[in-house]
């Protein structure tokens, strides 16, 4: 791991052979450049932009598969039955709470695991080993092992345990599920944010550390004043790329709850999918889809200047 | 306080954090453990009140999964996985390129637009996706899934890509140039042999996320193109509830992932961070 000194050099040359690059390129160059860049970039083009603009078409239209005369441009009414639908909101508010519950709590338990793991002791590669696994795991299969094997009502193991110490068991799934469907995205979401912290911890510089607990700083005002400092660009960064990635959750939510009971426990992913695939209101639904965009962009615009701070693009 | 307190009491601490340790670790990992162990059950054995620790393992759930069709299941898989992930590369490794060695100018323009992709819902496509295949013939086809694939992995391969090919130092392809060597042979000689283990990561990432992919799977599929996550849940709901077999069949299906993530674990991170984290 090269120190920051080393990686800030490194950048500034590299910037510096950019720019003086960027300075002489002619037209023709410029294309030659161009050239191995235009097949991924017309290909993301029309596979992720085409159908999001078609999605906006779609959203200015009454289109019901299950009604095909019905075709017919119908302005904004798709938003205003939006911005009336109580389940809508409902549905929304599940999204935040299951985003950031899980992003936040998975973060502070990835934290202390990094920290446990970042110091020597015997067997500490089958212990991280162990810790990520949950990661990996097939989310499908993650969702039948928790609702099934974990959480069922009469053979569930956590009943069970929680019979042990004599607590009456619950029927999680039904009467608590946005908590079943958050215990199950914790426990795979921990891991990463568990990784990423880890990477951040063992690219300390170690000699920083060692003055400051020479100078007699105990353990906990290093970290404090020292680690967490260090740390935030990496928890910054597993923050945003785990709302990214959490706010799509679909799989555990249709397995484990299938939005229900009602719609207690759907989020938008799982709503959109239901007014598309099950009620065919295909209007209906890319607005929705198209609402569910423009929230994304505005919370994503701010959260961009994070990550290219984290990323560190150089031009 | 004397030398050998405070070392005794540093020692003490440490056997507790690591004690502490390995019970997280056991219990991260008890779930994953538990589903193994009953994919080795009965079904009796399975979805039994208190739970059943003591049994003689069977491979009967195995030998159902296997021999109950599945072969299918996997080949789509399989066929999904590793066409959208070579596409991935043979797209993704000229674009990093462009993006770090020979950089086009507006760089980070080029990124932020690949990374915004990632940012775009999934479910905000879906329904124009799903009604154009239906148009042009393609639900139910796996080379859709291909497509689809490749367009969900490649923002990541490119930023990871990149990351890795900014690490090979100028002089390397400085000297490969003045030696007279053209750009393909520069390619193929000097950087792609460089940056090989970051391509193997990025193909690693790129596999996990496909072979795990069920939304799309789930809305675009029916019997011919379906994949391993469809087969699960089908056996989880048209069967009943076959615990024990269920288990095996989610086991066998995470294994591939679960065995590939243990041995490129510092690959991983990498991947996962999107290059921004060594």
């Amino acid at each position: 791991m090269s120190t920051s000194t080393i990686d800030r050099l490194e950048s500034s040359r590299r910037a510096a052979r950019a720019s003086a690059a960027e300075r002489s390129i002619s037209k023709a160059e410029g294309w030659r450049r161009r050239g191995p860049l235009l097949p991924a970039l017309i290909f993301t083009v029309i596979v992720t932009q085409l159908p999001f603009l078609v999605t906006i078409w779609y959203s200015l239209r009454g289109q019901n598969l299950l009604r095909p005369g019905e075709d017919i441009f119908v302005g904004l009414s798709n938003y205003i039955d939006i911005a009336q639908d109580s389940t809508f909101r409902q549905t929304a508010l599940n999204s935040v709470v299951i985003t950031l519950g899980c992003v936040l709590v998975a973060m502070v338990l990835g934290i202390v695991l990094a920290l446990l793991l970042d110091r020597p002791f015997f067997g500490r590669g089958v212990a991280r080993t162990m810790l990520i696994t949950p990661f990996l795991v097939m989310p499908v299969a993650t969702s039948v092992l928790w609702s099934v094997a974990l959480l069922n009502p009469t053979y569930g193991l956590f009943n069970w345990v929680l019979g042990v110490f004599g607590i009456e068991a619950v029927d999680w799934t039904s009467t608590y599920p946005i908590i079943a469907i958050l215990m199950a995205l914790v426990w795979q979401w921990t891991p990463f944010m568990m990784l990423l912290v880890l990477a951040g911890l063992q690219a300390q510089a170690k000699d920083v550390l060692e003055a400051a607990s020479v100078d007699g700083a105990g353990p906990w005002r290093v970290f404090r004043s020292i680690t967490l400092p260090h740390l935030r660009r990496y928890i910054e960064l597993g923050v945003l790329l785990g709302v990214i990635y959490v706010v799509n959750t679909f799989d555990q939510i249709y397995l484990m709850t299938a939005g229900g009971p009602g719609t207690a426990s759907a989020n938008l992913p799982f709503y959109i999918y239901q007014r598309a695939f099950l009620g065919f209101d295909i209007g209906q639904a890319a607005a929705m889809g198209v609402v569910v965009v423009i929230a994304t962009i505005i919370v994503a615009s701010a959260a961009l200047r994070l990550i290219f701070r984290s990323f560190e693009v150089k031009e | 306080m004397s030398d050998v307190t405070r070392a005794y009491r540093r020692r003490a601490t440490g056997g507790v954090l690591t004690t502490l340790t390995w019970l997280l670790a056991l219990a991260f990992f008890f779930p994953v453990a538990w589903m193994a162990a009953t994919a080795f059950k009965q079904e009796n054995q399975a979805a039994s009140d208190p739970p059943t620790w003591f049994f003689t393992p069977t491979l009967d759930q195995f030998r159902a999964v296997i021999e109950g069709g599945s072969g299918v299941y996997v080949a789509n898989s399989a066929i999904a996985t590793g066409v959208s992930t070579v596409l991935v590369l043979l797209l993704g490794i000229p674009a990093a390129y462009a993006l770090s060695i020979r950089p086009v100018e507006k760089v980070s323009d080029v990124l932020f637009f690949f990374i915004s992709t990632k940012m775009l819902p999934v479910v905000a496509v879906i329904v124009p996706i799903y009604v154009v295949a239906g148009q042009l013939k393609v639900l139910d086809n796996i080379w859709t899934l291909v497509v689809l694939y490749t367009a969900m992995n490649l923002p990541i391969a490119v930023w990871m890509m990149r990351s890795f090919f900014l690490e090979v130092p100028g002089e390397v392809l400085e000297a490969a140039s003045v030696d007279g060597a053209g750009l393909m042979r520069t390619l193929r000689s000097v950087l792609i042999p460089m940056v090989a283990p970051g391509i193997a990561a990025t193909a690693l990432i790129c596999v996990i996320f496909s072979w795990n992919e069920f939304f799309f799977a789930l809305n675009l599929t029916a019997s011919r193109a379906a994949t391993v996550p469809v087969l699960i849940v089908s056996t989880m709901t048209s069967e009943g509830l076959f615990l024990a077999r269920l288990c095996a069949a989610a086991l066998l299906a995470s294994l591939p992932v679960i065995i590939a993530g243990w041995v490129a674990q510092k690959q991983l991170v990498r991947g996962l961070s999107m290059g921004a984290i060594k």
